[in-house]
């Protein structure tokens, strides 16, 4: 017992390395899908398509950010697709009563208060998030039908649409969003309270219970953050397309559930990371837009992204036991 | 008071339908070690429970320092200096061992954000103090659970506790382990931390502490010094004497036998095992928990693997069987736990009884339900089952009533031996003179049947045959007139102290 009590603060870097890949795999995979489309299509590995895959990205990049959040306390929210129609529908359906601005503000705030709900009953009630959020998709989906009429609403100054036309090199303001975001939250996870305890509380509910932490109040707070980012990236929407389609959104909940954990965020809860989200995020944007460039039917695209899945399950499965033992 | 850092007075803790604690009071002075024994159920856990925060007593108070307090909480006993250290460890794998010592209460500046060097400093301050060989960033996860424990008792430190609690702090450490959580505790004792020590292992508690408290069914039955007793005297305060009750004895009729075990052993739980029981027996197992009771059986049935021994089946050598074949071939076990082994707490009366035999239910892979519903009925009756009907969930029933669908189950497959695990634990008064009787009945339809039990008038009462067993061994055998309970008191405690010397 005590002849191996130095050796465990001071790897090697390379034991380091090959330890933070192991539990990091999805960067190997991302590497290995571009290398692949790279040889497959001469349009892929080009700046703009780069940019392009980053912005495509980015939307379901912001859903992802506070579906790890949630997703790391145990819990799981579907109704950030909906939340993200209602939100784009109420940034451009009321711009014609306040302004752009407040439009936009109130569509964020539609967000955060649908989080609350939802966070306030997967606490209160004790009711598994799977169902409450399942309501949540289909209410609040009915919801923006109501609002819209079953019409897609029109901007009604195309200025709105310029606002996120901003670009750093081939990487449009909507990716940057996204990587700000994602940095600013790992940054929570890391090195705030509030990310210790999202660790604690799906790690062991229990422990982290006994240790005085407010469970419920922390999971209203990350449903809160999950509405929040859902609504932001229904705003961004609203101003790329400069419309709001109340079909929105629909199934993006799974594309986001599966950026997550793709990268390899536990959902069981008390594992992952936004490093790994990103990682996710790109390869599933990396895999729709080479499937696309190399002319893959609709349908063929969808069973390779299902049998992607699976694939990336399994060998987190395999590598962890192997790190396991 | 300055010679008590924690006492208790008083205290008393109602469940529904149990006076778990019952006006108890002790005391913990700084620097002692300070053991608490009892039976299961005695009321050990529900006490520290009590200290730590999880339960609030209905009656009686907890002074601390001198000072009455409550204790609202696990975070606020932490805080006032209260720590418990549970046999299931309070961590989160996934974070490191820094993060796990100051669990929920790490340093942070106003806004929320970690202080990351200061955490890492005291943490790492921690550790040196206990001489844990690994540093504050490994996680928790990787560790193993000896170094896991140490996680928790680097808490004391951390929070400057001045009374722990470890709740059977060895259950799964080895030896050498063992051995270093003795050294940090003796550690944690030299400056003046009192520690309260749970433990079913009495060398252990010879070993290390200095006062030890009784529990027996809520209720304080002494506290004596270490070094002024011994094992005979703690053994008779904890098992003590109830109320003789009735038995019903099945008529001493026997036939051939039906199962001959030789030389079974499956170190480190039992060893060199023998006995045999015949049609018509009933036979007792008795021992205190620990004794290897339970885990003997599980190995006749074949849910352990023997390491060496012979079983014979009606007189002739069989394999070691799996469970599998030992239904077949006409023997049950009805396990202790019934909640975790024995029932599906959703399914009804019916689905559960029919469960382990589904074979003679049905014709090809399709259930009977005529005939499931017949064998219910017959057995509802027969056992008296209280129950609104077939599909009423298990879960709704009282303890006796689950025990006899558990029974039902077996039963219906027509045994020739059944093996009953603490048939009457956690059962009301009416439910178990009703499985006592059920035991009679059984072996005078010429069952086989053997009882383990931890109450000595059970045993005593139902059985025409009793094995004693202390630390894996069968120490005694008592027939007839020989059986009661002195000789065995004598028998389990006796055998110990020979064991624990070597």
């Amino acid at each position: 017992m005590s002849h191996t009590s130095t050796v465990t603060t001071d790897r090697s870097p390379a034991l380091a390395a090959l330890s933070w890949l192991l539990r990091n795999h999805i960067w190997v995979f991302l590497a290995l899908t571009i290398i692949v489309f790279s040889l497959a299509s001469p349009y892929f590995l080009t700046l703009n398509n780069l940019g392009n895959i980053l912005t495509q990205g980015a939307f379901i990049g912001i859903l992802a950010i506070g579906m790890t959040m949630v997703m790391i306390d145990g819990e799981i929210d579907l109704s950030v697709g909906a939340v993200l129609a209602l939100a784009s529908a109420l940034a451009i359906g009321l711009q014609d009563h306040m302004g752009v601005w407040p439009a936009v503000f109130l569509g964020l705030m539609s967000g955060a208060a649908l989080g609350f709900l939802n966070g306030s009953l997967v606490a209160l009630s004790g009711m598994h998030s799977f169902i409450v959020t399942l309501g949540g998709l289909i209410g609040i989906r009915g919801l923006v039908f109501v609002y819209t009429g079953e019409n897609a609403l029109m901007v009604p100054d195309f200025s709105y649409t310029e606002i996120p036309e901003i670009y750093l090199g081939p990487v449009s303001l909507t990716a940057i969003i996204f990587f700000g975001l994602a940095l600013l939250f790992q940054w929570v996870l890391s090195s705030t309270r509030h990310g210790r305890e999202t660790y604690a509380v799906g790690d062991n509910i229990e422990a982290a219970h006994d240790a005085g932490i407010n469970v419920k109040r922390h999971k209203i707070i990350n449903f809160t953050l999950c509405g929040t980012l859902a609504a932001v990236c229904g705003i961004l929407l609203s101003m790329r397309l400069g419309t709001a389609e109340p079909n929105a959104g629909r199934i993006w909940e799974l594309w986001t559930i599966i950026a997550v954990v793709l990268g390899g965020t536990r959902l069981q809860g008390g594992f992952g990371s936004l490093w790994m989200t990103i990682g996710g995020v790109l390869t599933l944007a990396v895999l729709r837009n080479g499937l696309r460039l190399l002319n893959t039917p609709n349908y063929v695209e969808l069973m390779v992204m299902g049998s992607v899945l699976i694939l990336a399950l399994v060998l987190d499965k395999i590598l962890n036991r192997r790190e396991a033992t | 008071m300055s010679d008590v850092v924690l006492k208790v007075k008083d205290i008393t803790k109602t469940f529904p339908g149990v006076k778990a604690l019952d006006r108890v009071s002790f005391d913990i002075r700084p620097g002692e070690v300070h053991a608490l024994v009892g039976e299961n159920g005695a009321g050990k856990s529900t006490l520290m429970k009590a200290l730590a925060g999880l339960h609030r007593p209905d009656e009686g108070q907890i002074f601390y320092q001198g000072e009455a307090i409550e204790v609202a909480g696990p975070l606020d006993a932490r805080r006032k200096g209260i720590l418990l250290i549970h046999q299931e460890l309070s961590l989160s794998p996934e974070l490191s061992v820094a993060e796990n010592i100051y669990l929920g209460a790490w340093p942070t500046n106003r806004f929320g954000v970690l202080k990351k060097r200061e955490l890492r400093r005291d943490a790492t301050a921690a550790l040196e103090a206990l001489g844990c060989g690994f540093g504050p960033d490994v996680r928790v996860g990787s560790l193993s659970v000896a170094k896991q424990q140490m996680v928790e008792i680097a808490r004391a430190e951390a929070f400057r506790a001045n009374v722990v609690i470890f709740d059977e702090p060895t259950a799964s450490l080895t030896d050498s382990e063992k051995d270093q959580l003795f050294h940090t505790i003796r550690g944690l004792k030299a400056r003046g931390v009192g520690i309260v020590y749970i433990s079913h292992k009495m060398d252990e508690i010879f070993d290390i502490t200095d006062r030890i408290t009784v529990l027996r069914d809520g209720q304080v039955q002494g506290t004596v010094d270490t070094r002024d007793t011994d094992l005979n005297q703690i053994t008779r305060m904890m098992i003590g004497r109830t109320l003789d009750t009735y038995f019903v004895k099945a008529k001493a009729e026997f036939g051939a036998e039906v199962l001959r075990v030789e030389g079974l052993s499956n170190r480190p739980l039992f060893e060199d095992v023998s006995f045999s029981v015949r049609e018509g027996e009933v036979l007792g197992l008795y021992g205190l928990v620990g004794a290897g009771r339970s885990e003997l059986v599980e190995t006749i049935f074949g849910v352990r693997r023997a390491d060496a021994g012979k079983l014979f089946w009606k007189e002739g050598e069989i394999e070691l069987p799996t469970p599998r074949q030992s239904i077949d071939m006409g023997m049950a076990l009805v396990p202790e736990s019934r909640k975790e082994q024995g029932l599906v707490l959703m399914m009804g009366g019916r689905e559960n009884t029919s469960l382990p035999h589904l074979r003679l239910f049905s014709e090809v892979s399709v259930m009977n339900r005529a005939k499931e519903m017949a064998v219910f009925e017959k057995y509802r009756s027969a056992l008296s089952i209280k129950t609104t009907g077939p599909d009423q969930a298990v879960s709704q029933l009282s303890g006796g009533n689950q025990q006899k669908f558990v029974l039902a189950k077996w039963l219906c497959a027509d045994p020739k031996l059944i093996i009953l695990d603490e048939p009457t634990r956690g059962i009301d008064v009416g439910s178990k003179s009703a499985i006592h009787e059920l035991i009679a009945e059984l072996a005078e339809q010429g069952l086989a049947v053997i009882v383990i039990s931890s109450e000595m008038p059970e045993v005593l009462g139902v059985s025409h045959r009793v094995l004693a067993m202390s630390e894996g061994s069968v120490v005694a055998e008592f027939e007839g007139a020989a059986m009661t309970e002195e000789h065995l008191i004598d028998a389990v405690s006796h055998a110990r102290e020979p064991v624990a010397a070597e």
